[in-house]
This record gives structure tokens, C-alpha cells and sequence, in this order.
């Protein structure tokens, strides 16, 4: 199967004045259409910069991105989806609303988007919520409302940047079942930016792992564990390897 | 609801506890009513027809309101553009944190010597003193955006003015409302100023009159006519802000 997004080669450089920052050097990998593919690495790695490639907010300096195939086109304006670190919903509309933001945006049939909206935001465990404003939602909820917002436009390319990173601990390996649930029922590829190691073994098909100073891709593997995964997984040995090697590789064994 | 009640009562309780507190010290203390008159005093001050209450109410309340809208149209309309055009504001925006330092009050003998004396002149004036913090508020409101609001609309290829009427203008607002309670307080003073220093209608220009007199409960009066007429404007801007803002994202 040919891939969604080819990476090879990937080098961006931030210019202020005379000084350069490297921001990512040589990345280099494939997203199989459908992925989950989990970004890690320390901060100031690159990770956040190869989404703003990836989204088309930046452009590479060096080597070379391509995103779609004939079998999944992709066009850059409609099919990337987003979720921060923040929610940042508007805190002047009701859920409902600030989910249909992207489909307002992009113009598409109103009656269908609303249709659409609310069916996601059941997906997201949602329902009833529709007429809510955010601040009447918890930390969690929010964000499930961001990731039903990222899907109303029926993006193919999903992009969050470490959006459970607020969260508290148990809030977050909650969020992390509801997102591969989620992921499975929508049936996108996603690139999935973390710090968490634990958190990148337990969500990702694939695993690329960066490396901060400089910043460059350190490695590329998949994730053998089965789907649908489930949390005392995390006590599996072969879990245990995946993190010892990401470790290892930033340096902290 | 009942703790809404509760806290309305507590308000008009605190009213009526001044005005008690008043009455007692002016009746327990012989206060003679050229230094202070009693609330039914001030209250008498109303019959006197040659004071003309209603024609000064409406002069003053002109002013301000004039001054007001004024100064919201300039105000907002400055900032608006120059979140269109950064060169503008970067020329700008130093210039009118200059002027802002000016003591407005000081104006008020330029704004005579150009404008005569009169309703205009006054409104200028009051415009002059509440335009700066509308301005300054609605402009900081604007350039509030998190950057990866703009990313995100940026991601679908959204268009500036989708940005701008989505994102930018309702996420301003909050502070343009702040700066606009403000400004409320600031305009009736400017107003005020302005009949102080050159008028011959209004409830300053009346102030002065009876003071020559020591009419004071009619200077009594006056003040608290203004501060009535202040008070409608503030409680229209309130009203305002509760009917477009979202409870959470009201600044204060």
C-alpha cells in the first residue's frame, strides 16, 4: 500500500536576524493511510514544527513532504483537522457552535454540518452538551469538544499537539482509551505529538522518536501490541521494551 | 434566584443606610444647611422653577452622551484599523500613548478659544477625555488572539475577515466593554469640566450660579442629577455587555 504522508529528508531552519535555529534536521518516515503515528520527544525536538510542516502553516527548507495518494487524495485546505495543548474553544459560542467552527470556515451545506456536529460530539461522549457554553465543561471535556471540532469537516489528516498534556494523570489515560476508540470508529490517520513515552507506545501504531540538540530524527518502529488496546497492557513486557528503547534513546538510561 | 434577591436588597439597603446615615448627621448636628443641606432639602431644591432642572439635566446629558458616542465610534474605529494595517499602527500607536498623557482638563481653555463655548465645545470635551481608553482597550482586545486560534483557522485556509469576524472581534469585545465602563465614568467629568470652565447652559454652568448664592442644596441637587445622568449611561453599557458578552468572558 503506498503511504498518506512521505517524509524524507525534512529540515527546517528558524532564522531571527543573523542567528539560525535548527529546528529539525533529517526526518525521515512514512504515515500508512489510516495510522496512528505518535511524534515523541523532549521539548525544543522538533516535533511541533514537523506538525506545522505537516499542516501547512510552515514550510520545509529542505527535503521533501508529500501528503495524499491516488488512493487518498488530499487537499491541503480541507483535510487537516487540529487539537492543541488548549482547547481553545470560543468562549462566546455554545459547544455545538464552536464544533461547527472549521464547517463555517470552509463554507460547507450548514444543515449537514449541524448533523454532522452532533453525531460527533455523541461520538465524544458529548450528547446533551450540545447548547453548553465551555466554561460549563470540565478541562477533559473541553478538549473532547476540540477533538470533535478537529473531525467536523471529515478531515483525513488529523494533528494534535500534545492534547492531553493538561490533563490530569487519570484524566489522560482516559482520554487516551476514548482517542484510539475515537480513532477507530472515524477511521483516521493521525499524527499524535507527546512527551510521554508511556503515552506514544500506548496510542501508536508507529512510533517516531526525536531527539532535541540538535534536532533530528533518532528512530522510526512499529508498535506490535494488539488493537483494541487495552491498559494492563502497559504491564507487558513488550510494552516495557518499546519505552526502554525510547529512553534509551533520549538518553535517560 | 433567591441569592440574587438578596444581594439586590443588600444594595438598596446600603443606598437607604446612606441616606439615613445623612439625615441624622446633618438633624443630630445642627448642621447649618449652607454647609449641608438634608436630604429633604436637597429634595425642595426640585421646586425652585427658575433652575430650569430639566433643560440643564437635558443640556449635560447631551454633552455626555454626545462625547460618548463620539469617542466609541473614533475609538473603536481607530483600532479596527489598525489591526488591518500594522504600519499604521506602529506609526500611530506611540503618538496617541503620547497624547493620552496630556491632561485632558487642560484642553478645556484651547477647546473654548476654538470652539466658543456652548454644547459642541463641552461634548469635545467630553469626547476627548473617554476616546483614549476605548481605544487603547479595544486595540490590546484585538491583537489578544492565541496563536494557535490563528493557526488553526490558518490550517483551513480561512480568509482575514473570516478570522477577524469570527475570532478576533468577538474574542475583543470583553475588553472593548471594559474600556467602555471606563470611558462612561470619564465623560460625564469631561462634560462636567467643560460647563465649569465656559458655559451658560447646564448643571455645571447651574453649579456655578447658585454657588455665588450658596444655594446648597441646588448644588446638592446638581451633583446628584449628574451623577443619576452617569449612571443611566453606565447601566446602558452593563445592560449591553450582559446581552452581547457570555458571562464567562466579561473582563471584571
Amino acid at each position: 500500500m503506498e503511504p498518506f504522508i512521505r517524509l524524507r529528508g525534512v529540515s527546517k531552519v528558524y532564522r531571527r536576524g543573523k542567528s539560525e535555529h535548527l529546528a529539525i534536521s533529517d526526518a525521515s518516515f512514512d504515515v500508512m493511510p489510516g495510522e496512528l503515528v505518535s511524534l515523541v520527544g523532549p521539548s525544543g525536538c522538533g516535533k511541533s514544527t514537523l506538525l506545522k510542516i505537516l499542516a501547512g502553516l510552515h514550510p520545509h527548507d529542505g527535503g521533501e513532504v508529500k501528503i495524499g495518494s491516488a488512493a487518498h487524495t488530499f487537499d491541503p485546505s480541507r483535510d487537516v483537522g487540529m487539537v492543541f495543548q488548549a482547547p481553545l474553544l470560543l468562549k462566546w459560542r455554545r459547544i455545538l457552535e464552536n464544533v461547527l467552527l472549521p464547517a463555517e470556515i470552509l463554507g460547507l451545506p450548514a444543515a449537514e454540518a449541524r448533523e454532522r456536529a452532533r453525531g460527533l460530539l455523541a461520538l465524544v461522549g458529548l450528547s446533551g452538551y450540545e447548547d453548553k457554553y465551555p466554561y460549563e465543561l470540565s478541562g477533559g471535556m473541553q478538549q473532547r469538544a476540540a477533538i470533535a471540532r478537529a473531525l467536523v469537516h471529515d478531515p483525513k489528516l488529523v494533528l494534535m499537539d500534545e492534547p492531553f498534556g493538561a490533563l490530569d494523570a487519570l484524566t489522560r489515560e482516559k482520554m487516551n482509551l476514548e482517542l484510539l476508540r475515537i480513532w477507530k470508529e472515524a477511521g483516521k490517520t493521525i499524527v499524535f505529538v507527546t512527551h510521554g513515552i508511556s503515552e506514544a507506545v500506548f496510542l501508536g501504531s508507529r512510533v517516531v522518536v526525536l531527539t532535541a540538540g540538535p534536532a533530528r530524527m533518532a528512530d522510526n518502529f512499529a508498535i506490535d501490541l494488539p488493537h483494541p488496546r487495552t491498559l494492563d497492557m502497559k504491564t507487558h513486557e513488550r510494552f516495557g521494551e518499546y519505552t526502554r528503547r525510547i529512553y534509551k534513546l533520549l538518553g535517560m538510561e | 434566584m433567591n441569592e440574587t434577591l438578596q444581594r439586590y436588597a443588600l444594595a438598596v439597603l446600603a443606598h437607604a443606610a446612606l441616606l439615613l446615615a445623612w439625615y441624622l448627621f446633618v438633624k443630630l448636628g445642627n448642621v447649618p444647611t449652607f454647609v449641608m443641606p438634608s436630604p429633604g432639602a436637597t429634595l425642595d431644591a426640585l421646586l425652585q422653577p427658575n433652575y430650569d432642572w430639566w433643560a440643564n439635566m437635558l443640556v449635560t446629558g447631551t454633552e455626555i452622551f454626545a462625547g460618548y458616542l463620539l469617542a466609541l465610534v473614533a475609538g473603536v474605529g481607530l483600532a479596527l484599523a489598525f489591526t488591518w494595517s500594522k504600519p499604521l499602527e506602529s506609526f500611530c500607536m506611540p503618538l496617541l500613548v503620547s497624547l493620552n498623557m496630556i491632561p485632558k482638563v487642560a484642553l478645556g481653555p484651547l477647546i473654548i478659544v476654538w470652539f466658543k463655548y456652548g454644547v459642541f465645545p463641552n461634548s469635545i470635551m467630553a469626547f476627548s477625555i473617554c476616546v483614549f481608553p476605548i481605544l487603547l482597550t479595544t486595540a490590546r482586545g484585538l491583537r489578544e488572539i492565541e496563536p494557535e486560534l490563528l493557526d488553526l483557522v490558518r490550517s483551513l485556509k480561512g480568509s482575514r475577515w473570516q478570522l477577524f469576524s469570527k475570532v478576533q472581534l468577538p474574542g475583543a469585545l470583553p475588553y472593548i466593554f471594559s474600556g467602555m465602563k471606563v470611558a462612561a465614568i470619564l465623560a460625564v467629568a469631561g462634560a462636567v469640566v467643560g460647563e465649569f470652565l465656559g458655559s451658560d447652559k447646564g448643571l455645571g454652568y447651574l453649579m456655578l450660579q447658585v454657588q455665588v448664592t450658596l444655594d446648597t442644596p441646588a448644588m446638592f441637587m446638581a451633583v446628584l442629577l449628574i451623577t443619576l445622568i452617569g449612571m443611566l449611561l453606565y447601566g446602558m453599557v452593563l445592560a449591553l455587555e450582559r446581552w452581547l458578552v457570555v458571562q464567562d468572558a466579561r473582563l471584571d
